[in-house]
């Protein structure tokens, strides 16, 4: 999970997806590339979304002929109670960086 | 030398027809028989620069080209329109499906649809 989370472009691979959820990856690809966030290959692209949905950040189904990524935070949940943090409005003070 | 015809391969050319002519709203340019199949190219209406042959999808090439794509949700066919958005709406309006609504990328205003052919077409405005 930690290591998922410790990689700029697998970040935003869940922000895009927290932004907009169930997205192809042609759909992903565009805009991690426009947004400036990789220049990576489709490859690249395709083995991050690998590491997310093997910790189960990362669900991918299949809508008709297309495969569709979704996002799913729960797992994030055991990291808030490992250190007792209860999620609440984002606080400006402990606000990190992305 | 100038670009004349290029192709998507359908997967039934005469739902095909009724789909570019009917919904998108383009011209039939050519409609000729050829064997079981028909040459049938379409084109928006007052652009003669280019065709699009509708291209029956036979060939056992295709299927697995097409399925491949489509999982990973990749346009076969780029469209330009001046207003996305406007364009969008009448689409839907007719019933056409987007599986990715219309979104700022870049410079670009994009929508995909589904051409109910085989195909995922991407609708793309240059500001």
């Amino acid at each position: 999970m930690y290591d998922a989370l410790a990689h700029r472009v697998r970040r935003a691979v869940l922000d895009a997806l927290v932004e907009r959820d169930g997205q192809t990856l042609f759909e992903l690809t565009t805009r991690l590339v426009t947004d400036g966030v990789t220049t990576g290959s489709r490859q690249a692209i395709t083995q991050h979304l690998d590491v997310l949905e093997q910790t189960g950040l990362l669900r991918i189904e299949r809508v008709g002929r297309q495969r569709i990524h979704r996002v799913d935070l729960t797992g994030l949940r055991d990291i808030c109670e490992r250190w007792r943090l209860h999620p609440g409005p984002p606080d400006a003070d402990q606000a990190g960086s992305r | 030398m100038r670009i004349g015809i290029t192709s998507v391969f359908v997967d039934d050319q005469a739902e095909a027809e009724r789909f570019y002519t009917g919904v998108l709203g383009f011209e039939i340019r050519q409609d000729l028989p050829l064997g079981t199949d028909r040459w049938l190219t379409v084109a928006p209406p007052g652009r003669p620069e280019i065709e699009l042959l509708l291209e029956p999808a036979h060939h056992p090439a295709v299927k697995p080209y097409r399925d491949a794509l489509a999982a990973d949700g990749i346009p076969l066919l780029m469209l330009f329109s001046d207003d996305v958005r406007a364009e969008v709406d009448r689409l839907e309006r007719a019933g056409v499906h987007f599986t990715q609504p219309p979104q700022a990328m870049g410079d670009v205003t994009t929508a995909v649809f589904d051409d109910t052919c085989g195909n995922l077409v991407v609708l793309v405005q240059q500001s």
